[in-house]
């Protein structure tokens, strides 16, 4: 037991990873200290700490590091490039550690080891190398942590396949299937998307997500492609998106984008375009940006829902 | 087969030198205009990458006149560029235009489909016909750079303002109509000749700008509302961190030439972006750092609204000017930008870089 603080920013890859990285620093003896859930405070640090051209999720990114920073040993920052064979993050991802480097004054010791397994898998052991030697722990403890963190990450991706919503959210409200399609830190973030998934449910949707459709069915949908998505969020996107529209429960389709989001304005476009050849079932784009209004949301969503009971009943 | 291409800057003269030494009927699109730009932000998604949207008018523009084939450069990520082509095809494709899209990816996947492309796009021309016609399109991108870069020179200085221009007009008219290498080198020769013969005021001090960030936008004037043209009447000289056969070089010879590489860039921006970023991302942080210790007064980053990398770069770049103290100033383009916007930010940071230079001091240097 170290006791020493390591300290994670709720936002971003937080959302895909943290069961992942919380079992491997306790395993290691280490204190998680997760920043605290968006709020107004984090959103309004992160806006005037990052520049005004960046998505909303990289700002709130900006604010829940400033957060966490200042009572930690360790910040973890890791610049995850790639988790799969040829395939890619978003490049502000790739970027992320040396943006908050610049912005930061003081900060505490850093875990910004670089994760790219898109030539190799093995690297993961080079990266977890690297974040033994920054935190001073021996290798072969390391590799063990990781074992069990794995282990605790691939049960937790099986929980959610099994059709189950993350900590905090009911899975089994509603009785219209809806997919609710989106980056993980725009759906799951509930201050971010202002309660969708809560404000869906009260309207009678229930939610199924890209985290419910299962690898091999997101690899045979995405293969329609005419060329391979380079990003792998954009391909759980697509493939778990026209597997859903040729579903026949789900009801409807909407898709989150964050305003000015590279992927989604590529990956939301196409799905809306296929969508809308196939013409079967209700698909709505939605845009978050700092001055969304959650009047104007509750609007969309209550029409979206309505066209869908209409249709079904 | 008619064979179109999106515009960028002065690729249209490369594109028509070789697929025109092939013998191939080409359709080179319009000159971006507000139409251009109108159609693409009608038809792409709001906050895609403004390439994309003038691609999309470009294309719509060319099918006009009757291209039905569009050839493209694609990429593996981890930016939009490669996959623009896909967009595109399904954007088109429900406006009803039946295009064939051939995608030149880079070698990462097969050379052998490669080969089969450049085949069939050269209309089962020899391999030996084809190569001649790859050296016959880069000799005219060295020549098109080369007089840019003169042109880069004169303009602070010209006596009559304009002057320069004048000959770059020409020389661009006449190395589009060069029909073989002699031709090119000839133009080439004698605008140099024409730009050395401007009266100019040799030894006035001229402030060096720097322009760095996206490529379509430092290359397209359109886009950039010809920022270069207005900082040379503001009385600066201007360098970019990409001139077209660098792009033309990597994307579409695959990087047979050997140039100043991205290399050199990459390792200067270590310091403060460790990794590639996609797009030129790290060529920005890494420029700026060069100019910097090649003393240049002064950096402009150039970027589309919402582009990934150049936001990276932005968010990096404040550090950067504190610690090569070189001023830095960025701007994003977009559909709103304005040219009388643009000349206020310019004449604002000229006038802070006359303030912040010693001329006594430089002139010793
Ligand atoms: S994927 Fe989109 S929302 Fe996420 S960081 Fe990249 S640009 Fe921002
Ligand atoms: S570099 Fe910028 S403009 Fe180019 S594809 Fe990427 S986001 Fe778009």
């Amino acid at each position: 037991m170290t006791g020493k603080i390591v300290g994670m920013p709720k936002g971003l890859l937080y959302h895909y990873y943290y069961v992942l990285w919380k079992n491997f620093f306790d395993a290691l003896g280490f204190r998680v200290r997760v920043s605290s859930d968006t709020n107004k405070r984090i959103v309004n640090t992160g806006i005037m700490s990052a520049v005004d051209e960046a998505c909303l999720p990289v700002k709130v990114f900006y604010g829940h590091v400033l957060d966490v920073a200042e009572q930690v040993d360790y910040l973890f920052l890791p610049r995850i490039v790639s988790v799969t064979e040829k395939e890619y993050m978003c490049p502000k991802l790739l970027g992320i550690p040396d943006m908050l480097k610049a912005c930061m004054i003081n900060p505490p010791c850093l875990i910004d080891t670089t994760i790219n397994l898109r030539n190799n898998n093995s690297q993961i052991y080079q990266a977890i190398k690297e974040i033994c030697a920054i935190i001073q722990v021996p290798l072969k403890d390391g590799i063990r942590a990781w074992q069990r963190a794995e282990k605790a990450q691939g049960d937790y991706e099986l929980y959610l396949q099994a059709g189950n919503l993350p900590a905090g959210f009911n899975s089994n409200l509603g009785e219209y299937p809806i997919a609710l399609l989106g980056h993980g830190y725009n759906i799951y973030d509930a201050y971010l998307n202002m309660g969708m998934i809560h404000k869906l449910q009260d309207l009678g949707a229930r939610i199924w997500t890209k985290e419910m459709v299962p690898k091999s069915i997101v690899d045979t949908y995405a293969r329609k492609l005419p060329k391979r998505m380079f990003w792998t969020f954009g391909k759980q996107l697509l493939g778990s998106g026209l597997y859903y529209l040729e579903h026949n429960q789900v009801k409807g389709i909407i898709y989150v984008a964050s305003f000015g989001c590279g992927p989604d304005s590529m990956v939301g476009d196409l799905l809306e375009r296929w969508a809308r050849r196939y013409n079967n079932k209700p698909f709505m784009f939605l845009t978050l940006d700092e001055h969304s209004g959650e009047a104007g949301l509750v609007t969309r969503l209550e029409a979206f829902m309505d066209m869908v009971k209409r249709r079904v009943g | 087969m008619r064979i179109t291409f999106p515009h960028m800057g002065n690729l249209y003269i490369v594109g028509r030198g070789l697929f025109e030494y092939l013998g191939v009927d080409v359709v080179i699109p319009p000159p971006i205009s507000k139409r251009t730009l109108k159609l693409g932000i009608e038809h792409a998604q709001e906050f895609s990458c403004l390439p994309l949207k003038i691609n999309i008018g470009n294309f719509i523009e060319a099918a006009e006149l009757g291209a039905d084939t569009i050839v493209m450069s694609g990429g593996v990520g981890p930016c939009r560029f490669g996959y623009y082509a896909q967009v595109e095809r399904e954007i088109l494709k429900d406006l009803g235009y039946q295009y064939d899209v051939i995608v030149i990816e880079p070698p990462d996947t097969h050379f052998s489909e490669l080969l089969q492309k450049i085949k069939y796009l050269s209309n089962g021309k020899s391999l030996w016909q084809v190569a001649r016609a790859i050296r016959f399109g880069w000799v005219k991108a060295r020549a098109l750079d080369i007089v840019e870069q003169k042109v880069q020179k004169v303009r602070p200085r010209e006596s009559v303002k304009g002057a320069a221009d004048h000959v770059y007009q020409w020389a661009l008219n006449k190395i589009d109509l060069a029909g073989d290498v002699k031709g090119v080198l000839d133009v080439q020769k004698l605008a140099l000749e024409k730009l050395e013969a401007i009266p100019q005021e040799k030894d006035k001090p001229v402030l060096k700008i720097a322009i760095v960030g996206e490529i379509y936008t430092i290359l397209e004037p359109f886009v950039n509302l010809d920022i270069e043209k207005h900082l040379g009447r503001l009385g600066a000289e201007v360098n970019r961190s990409i001139y077209l056969s660098e792009w033309v070089n990597d994307h579409l010879f695959l990087g047979l030439a050997r140039m100043r590489s991205g290399k050199e860039a990459r390792k200067f921006a270590s310091p403060y972006l460790r990794h590639f970023v996609g797009g030129h991302g790290q060529e920005t942080v890494g420029s700026t750092v060069r100019y910097a210790h090649e003393g240049y007064h002064g950096v402009i980053q150039l970027a589309p609204l919402t582009c990934m990398p150049e936001i990276v770069a932005q968010s990096i770049l404040p550090v950067v000017s504190e610690r090569e103290s070189i001023p830095v100033m960025t701007i994003y383009l977009d559909e709103q930008s304005g040219e009388a916007g643009l000349l206020t930010r310019l004449e604002a940071f000229i006038d802070l870089l006359y303030r912040k230079t010693d001329w006594k001091k430089e002139n010793i240097k």
